[in-house]
């Protein structure tokens, strides 16, 4: 395991460190995951639901043996959920407190002690910082308000916090920052700027054989071969949700749980449900044939 | 991708001055072979903006940075530093790999977008005589009568696609004074307020200004937020007497909220000219997005076209919850069934769908199209679109809504 990033020298390292944590990284991902590396700057993931933006973050993180934070968005996340928060009704106990040993003379010394470092909760973006170095996921930016999307500009492009109470944080090693989008809204030109751009593609099929026997390795390799030029075909179907690499796991390892050592019509069609998530989409495969789908 | 036909230019680029580049001196940009990469990597961006990707100049000193952590003579570390670094969005993609293989391997760029292509006047139709009878303030039949006189209320009322250009000016500067409200849904951030649930940490916050004494409880209450408003316009040729002033409509909406406006035109294909359309002036918004728009009067393929919307953007949130407006005659030279079901699946994804149809406010009008009909089941509130006063009405519509 290469644990020192600055042993890693070129993408082809980043990739070998990556297939170690059983992520399989083509040339594209392995480039982006190095530059972000080596010139210190957020990687910004967009591709297809399921294509593995969220497993490259956790795969950084186990190569660089960095810890990870993750901080989910969603519509309304506000700074007191993602950077930290006071422990109010803690603080208050300990005003109580001190009030009943009769500690209340200095009211400075009292108001320091209020503000102190255990009455703070760190939330994901503090954690990052302060557990240096880390790797940083934001995941699904595009669900966050534009308002947050402003906020966390300030903080991408110096990694420092302050608080008006403590004072300034600030990450001794800057965090690996991977932001995924699912494009359910544009994200702002100035965020992305900041950012290296990757735009993640469904896998080749070898890519894919590859990806399911790696990351389930129980399954046969016939079964493999056969989820993988199955799922690669429903993408070219003509599909509202096209399955991703996560639809094709699912996929396969409902298949190994009936016992198919193989693909086959019958046992296609009773788990159609994990690769399809729409009726429709179930029912147009339905009309063009199972056998059609899963002939070579 | 084309990276292995790169090779030879760019090798030769770097052969003859010797080699590598290292991040310090590219800011310095003293060494011969140091400009070297910097004046092919500046002259490549010029090649991509001119292709439509919105190569700024920090992006592209992020990519002589990349490629100066990478080796410069590897073609598809080259690729990747600048694909890493200069694109924003998956259409950026495409026209990256066009411009590059086109740059590198010495091919004419082609270009993506058509912003060499003269450009058309958005609205060509003739306009009726003004001089030979009697102005009469009536929606219905505007195409048998013309205004004598061109007082501000009788133009609100008169046919757009009937204007003379005099007229069609001084519409025009109305437009401007249009002003949308936008529709409000409740946000799940909340704000202090006299009344509503209780805010606990801003109570608890006072009682320590107060020695810990709780002396007042704080409430909050959900915050109002725009909904997202998406205009759909329809610019093919049986509607150009009217995509100027669709157009023009779209950009006072678009002004009125920025964040949370998208406009797209449809025709034989789909085009965002959101981007266009948050210009301030209007005339420039308009000239931007007739340059980015490809089908100018062209055929319609409705159904075809709000497909490719809703799989690349309505399905993922675009639609979902928003007012979605779509203005079209419904001239449907595709299959009506393909826009039904798409109609469907607009209507099951968002909040309203208001359709727009210049030609309702004629006299006599029925919904006998194919498309019309077929879409009509699946349209929540059916509007014209032809002049000014009708123009209001929509606005009102979309504040309602």
């Amino acid at each position: 395991m290469l644990g020192d990033v600055t042993s890693w020298s070129s993408p082809g390292e980043v990739r070998e460190a990556l297939e170690g944590t059983g992520y399989l990284a083509d040339e594209g991902i392995a480039t982006a995951a190095f530059l972000a590396l080596a010139m210190g700057r957020p990687l910004f993931t967009e591709g297809e639901a399921g294509v593995g933006k969220t497993a490259l973050a956790t795969a950084l993180a186990q190569a660089t043996e960095r810890p990870l934070y993750r901080l989910q968005c969603y519509e309304g996340l506000e700074a007191s959920q993602a950077l930290y928060d006071w422990d109010f009704p803690r603080q208050m106990l300990h005003l109580r407190a001190a009030e009943a040993a009769g500690l209340t003379d200095d009211p400075d010394k009292l108001e320091a002690s209020l503000y102190d470092r255990r009455f703070l909760v760190a939330r994901p973006l503090l954690q990052a910082l302060e557990d240096s170095p880390s790797v940083l996921l934001i995941d699904e930016i595009d669900r966050a308000d534009d308002e947050f999307e402003a906020f966390l500009l300030e903080m991408l492009s110096d990694f420092t916090i302050s608080i008006p109470e403590i004072g300034t944080i600030r990450a001794d090693i800057p965090p690996l920052v991977v932001l995924t989008s699912n494009r359910t809204r544009e994200v702002h030109d100035a965020l992305k700027r900041r950012c290296l751009y990757h735009w993640l593609d469904h896998p080749t099929y070898e890519r894919e054989v590859a990806i399911l026997r790696t990351r389930l390795p129980q399954i046969t390799e016939q079964l493999a071969a056969d989820v993988a030029r199955a799922t690669g075909k429903l993408r070219q179907a003509d599909l509202l949700k096209p399955p991703g690499v996560a639809e094709a796991m699912d996929w396969a390892t409902a298949l190994h749980v009936l016992g198919a050592r193989e693909i086959d019509p019958e046992r296609a069609a009773i788990t159609l449900g994990a690769v399809l998530k729409y009726r429709e989409d179930a029912d147009r495969i339905k009309t063009l044939g199972l056998s059609a789908l899963l002939g070579s | 991708m084309g990276t292995e036909r790169v090779q030879c230019r760019w090798q030769t680029g770097f052969m003859a001055t010797g080699g590598s580049v290292t991040e310090g001196s590219v800011t310095e940009g003293s060494a011969p072979a140091v400009r070297d990469v910097v004046e092919t990597v500046t002259a490549f961006a010029r090649t991509l903006r001119y292709s439509g990707v919105h190569a700024s100049p920090d992006r592209v000193q992020a990519m002589i940075r990349a490629v100066g952590k990478l080796d410069v003579l590897d073609p598809s570390h080259v690729y990747w530093s600048g694909r890493l670094t200069l694109c924003a969005s998956q259409d950026d993609v495409q026209r990256y790999d066009a411009a590059f293989s086109a740059y590198f391997s010495a091919e004419a760029p082609r270009q993506v977008q058509t912003s060499g292509q003269p450009r058309r006047k958005v609205a060509s139709s003739a306009s009726l005589g003004i001089n030979n009878s009697e102005g009469q303030d009536s929606a219905e039949d505007a195409p048998d009568l013309a205004a004598a006189a061109s007082g501000e209320e009788i133009l609100r009322h008169r046919d757009i696609g009937q204007l003379s250009p005099e007229e069609r000016e001084q519409l025009q500067r109305l437009f401007a004074l249009l002003a949308p409200n936008p529709p409000l849904r409740r946000s799940r951030r909340r704000t202090p307020a006299a009344q509503g649930s209780v805010h606990v940490a801003r109570t608890v916050r006072r009682a320590l200004h107060n020695g810990g004494e709780l002396v007042a409880l704080s409430r909050r209450k959900a915050r109002q937020r725009p909904r997202r408003v998406v205009a759909l316009l329809d610019v093919s040729g049986s509607m150009s007497p009217y995509a100027d002033a669709l157009l023009r409509f779209a950009h006072a909406l678009t002004r009125a909220h920025q964040g949370s406006t998208e406009v797209f035109t449809v025709g034989t294909r789909l085009t965002r000219v959101t981007r266009e359309m948050r210009l301030r002036d209007p005339d420039k918004a308009l000239a931007a997005s007739g340059a980015a728009i490809p089908d100018w009067s062209g055929g319609t393929r409705l159904g075809e076209v709000l497909k490719a919307f809703l799989d690349r953007w309505g399905q993922r949130g675009v639609a979902r919850g928003a007012v979605v407006i779509l203005a079209s005659d419904g001239w449907e030279r595709g299959d009506p069934d393909l826009l039904a079901e798409q109609m469907s699946r607009l209507h099951r994804l968002a909040h309203r769908v208001i359709w727009v149809n210049p030609h309702k406010g004629r006299n006599g009008y029925e919904p006998l199209t194919r498309g019309m009909a077929a879409a009509l089941p699946y349209v929540d509130s059916f509007v014209s679109g032809h002049s000014l006063a009708a123009f209001e009405v929509l606005a009102k519509e979309i504040a309602d809504a």
